[in-house]
């Protein structure tokens, strides 16, 4: 035996093994993926490292419970295809969550080799997998129960609506998913960029579904072009998750002036209207040079980074707290930061001044400074009197947050609202305050993670299910 | 994907484009608009929905050729598709028996009133109607409102018929009536509604306008199409699209519509050099 081999398998593996990826200087010039994802090789070393806990942790963190140490272990073996359908018993969606789900706060942080700093990459395994397969051409269709005649429309094509899609038909029922927008994927569609989340793959998990049998109807919008209430007189259950789409302003002089951006308006511009290509495609984009982000989440850092990309010469993220409370993930301000946005902390947009024709030029901002914990648990930013002070800028996307779009609980009667816009929903169920209406994902949790969405959407689908065979509310 | 029943130019430079879309035609309701999308590549451009028939499930849209995407809009022909058709969308218009209603339109204006005529007249209203043109051979559906409305007045830039002048000249269409009129209701291009909200506000006459900014989703979603209305932010997809012309912030507004000139013009400029080829002093392409 070969002695090196006995010593590596006897000890903990505590390296995690990097993803390739495309270098700042390169990837800041291009809306190619950024992350490259795993080789074989590396995934089966990465996989190797796995203690095979009897009693895993990391499930347990996993808002779907994927049988997260099961699929590992067929990527051990190299038997990628029993892998990957041990992954899609729990997610629909595997290549979306192996990049876009907060690992790091989820499952990973839960991992055992988690103590001595040696998690294993759990979402580059699941992005893996679900790479592999696509690639490999031929995608495995799950059984399918027999028709049982009843019908479900769900309103909204994003996480939430996808999974319950994908379950709701696999239990033979009838689905139709209603989309407001030309193409289906919700967030992942006109939300997150080419370079973290390709559209190909969006596409593709779509793709998954209709094939399965859902029917997918874009260009409707539920609330408008039939209520909800219609629906029902054809349906038999309703799913809503029309999602958070409703941009936050400031309420601060000048937000109305050209060149100032909600995210929503600047990422979809960029994605779903492939701004990225104009003049080629013929949604107009306009050329910035110095554009500030503000906001700290994983919005903020998807617009400044597309900023970069965009050709702009000098991004920066504009943030009220500091460094440490910045809501969004690690890896992602880490990428933003080596592509060379800069980050301007403890520091608050008071005002937007405009030029002669109403283009913006300059901001005002105020100095913070972290004063004692607030309701979140973080340090309260308080403004420093008399810091303001002025920042030349051409262009400002606001990446402060969304409200529920108000769309379908204002035109439907019976849907309670929480004072927050959200729409009252049973957390294990899904259920609203009207009958045969369900919802889940960030229209009731307002805006959160792609992974919660799914997780609401798979106990309303079961809700649903549990509904359609016994006709009890 | 819509099928395009008719398109054709029906004054110069102005379309109209009939679509199937029997879901819209059976929900929408004046003032209201949907989203448009001539193919795959196109943008998502808001226009008003000018007229509708249930039964056939078709809408009718009147547009002004101005750019790459009416511009795409406009070489359709019957039988073709657009990419998207979406709604209807935001708010109708406020009907109710006013008395007196003056509604004035202009440019697609003309065709987007004449739902809004027609539920007028039909709650009782005492219809005037003022078409606002450059010249007279631009003003159309007049057959239409003939029937419809109980006074028709013009007001043309060359004086081709009725008033001649801009819509400054409303005062005097105001001023000649035995008495004015209750509210007011101005469809069509930005300095058209500004402008007459202006005068109007002088007049002290209730005036809503019909406001057409930049949109992407049209679903409240994007916030490109915010306005300023009495101080506060509106969306004009999901608050409006009508609002109370006196309180629009006009400069604003205007602005905001021409965010993107520039860039209109430089989708025009794009070249493709690769597919042009010279030889022997002539293009080949």
């Amino acid at each position: 035996m070969n002695p090196e081999k006995t010593e590596k398998t006897s000890k903990i593996d505590l390296n995690r093994n990097d993803m390739p990826k495309q270098s700042p200087e390169i990837r800041r010039h291009n809306f190619n993926e950024v992350a490259l994802g795993y080789s074989e090789g590396l995934a089966v070393q990465e996989a190797k490292r796995c203690l095979q806990c009897k009693k895993p942790k990391c499930k347990t963190g996993c808002p779907v419970e994927i049988d997260i140490p099961d699929f590992i272990s067929f990527i051990v073996k190299g038997d990628f295809s029993s892998g990957i359908k041990k992954l899609k018993e729990k997610n629909c969606l595997p290549a979306v969550c192996g990049r876009v789900c907060p690992q790091e706060a989820q499952c990973e942080s839960q991992c055992i080799l988690g103590n001595k700093k040696g998690e294993i990459a759990i979402g580059r395994l699941e992005r893996f997998l679900a790479d592999w397969e696509a690639t490999k051409g031929k995608v495995d269709m799950p059984p399918k129960a027999k028709p049982t005649g009843k019908k479900i429309a769900i309103v909204g094509s994003g996480p939430a609506g996808v999974t319950v899609a994908g379950d709701l038909i696999l239990l033979g029922h009838e689905v139709t998913i209603f989309e407001a927008l030309h193409k289906a994927g919700g967030v992942l569609t006109y939300g997150i960029p080419e370079f973290r989340l390709p559209k190909a793959i969006v596409a593709r998990e779509v793709d998954y579904v209709r094939r399965l049998g859902a029917k997918v109807i874009t260009d409707y919008v539920v609330g408008k072009t039939r209520s909800i209430d219609e629906l029902l007189k054809e349906f038999d259950a309703v799913f809503v998750g029309t999602g958070a789409g409703l941009p936050w302003f400031m309420d601060i002089p000048g937000e109305n002036l050209n060149g100032v951006y909600s995210a929503n308006e600047y990422l979809t511009r960029m994605n779903l209207m492939k701004g990225y290509q104009f003049p080629m495609s013929s949604t107009p984009v306009r050329k910035h040079v110095r554009v500030a982000v503000v906001g700290g989440g994983n919005v903020a850092m998807d617009s400044a980074r597309t900023a970069l990309r965009m050709g702009a010469e000098e991004v920066r993220i504009i943030y009220r707290r500091s460094h440490a409370e910045l809501p969004a993930r690690l890896e992602e301000s880490e990428n933003a930061e080596e592509e060379g946005v800069i980050f301007n902390m403890l520091t608050l947009p008071v005002k937007y001044i405009g030029d002669e024709n109403g283009w913006l030029k300059e901001i005002e901002c105020l100095k913070m400074e972290l004063g004692e914990p607030d309701a979140s648990g973080r340090r309260r930013p308080i403004e420093i009197p008399d810091s303001n002070f002025r920042m030349q800028m051409d262009a400002v996307v606001c990446a402060i947050g969304n409200s529920p779009n108000p769309l379908v609980p204002s035109t439907t009667p019976g849907l309670q609202t929480t004072r927050h816009g959200t729409l009252v929903a049973d957390q294990e169920t899904g259920k609203t305050t009207k009958e045969r209406v369900w919802a889940g994902g960030d229209i009731v949790t307002g805006a959160a993670t792609v992974i919660l969405a799914m997780g609401a959407g798979r106990k309303a689908a079961r809700s649903i299910n549990e509904y359609l065979e016994t006709g009890k509310w | 994907m819509n099928k395009v029943i008719e398109r054709k130019v029906i004054v110069p430079n102005m379309h109209l484009l009939t679509i199937e879309a029997p879901d819209i035609a059976s929900k929408v309701k004046p003032g209201q608009f949907v989203i448009v999308r001539a193919n795959d590549e196109g943008e998502r451009i808001p226009l008003s929905v000018a007229d509708w028939d249930e039964g056939k499930g078709t809408i009718t849209i009147i547009f002004m050729e101005v750019g790459a995407s009416t511009g795409a809009l406009a070489c359709l022909a019957a039988g073709d598709f657009v990419a998207t058709c979406v709604g209807p969308l935001g708010n109708e218009t406020e009907i109710g028996n006013f008395g007196t209603v003056m509604c004035i339109g202009g440019c697609y204006g003309i065709g987007s009133l004449y739902p809004v005529v027609k539920a007028l007249k039909k709650s009782g209203n005492k219809v005037i109607m003022v078409f606002e043109a450059r010249s007279n051979y631009l003003i159309y559906w007049v057959d239409r409102y003939i029937k419809l409305a109980d006074k028709v007045f013009n007001i043309t830039r060359d004086g081709s018929i009725g008033y001649k002048g801009h819509i400054s000249r409303l005062s005097d269409v105001v001023n000649g009536l035995p008495d004015p009129p209750d509210r007011i209701i101005v469809n069509g291009c930005t300095f058209l509604m500004a402008r007459a909200s202006e005068m109007t506000k002088d007049l002290g006459i209730p005036t809503l306008v019909n406001l057409n900014p930049i949109m992407i989703d049209g679903t409240g979603m994007c916030g490109v199409c915010r306005v300023t209305v009495g101080g506060k932010m509106k969306f004009a997809c999901v608050d409006g699209p009508e609002f109370e012309g006196h309180k629009v912030d006009w400069k604003e507004f205007l602005a905001r519509r021409k965010a993107y000139l520039e860039e209109e013009a430089l989708f025009f400029r794009r070249s493709e050099p690769k597919q042009a080829v010279h030889k022997e002093g002539k293009c080949q392409a």
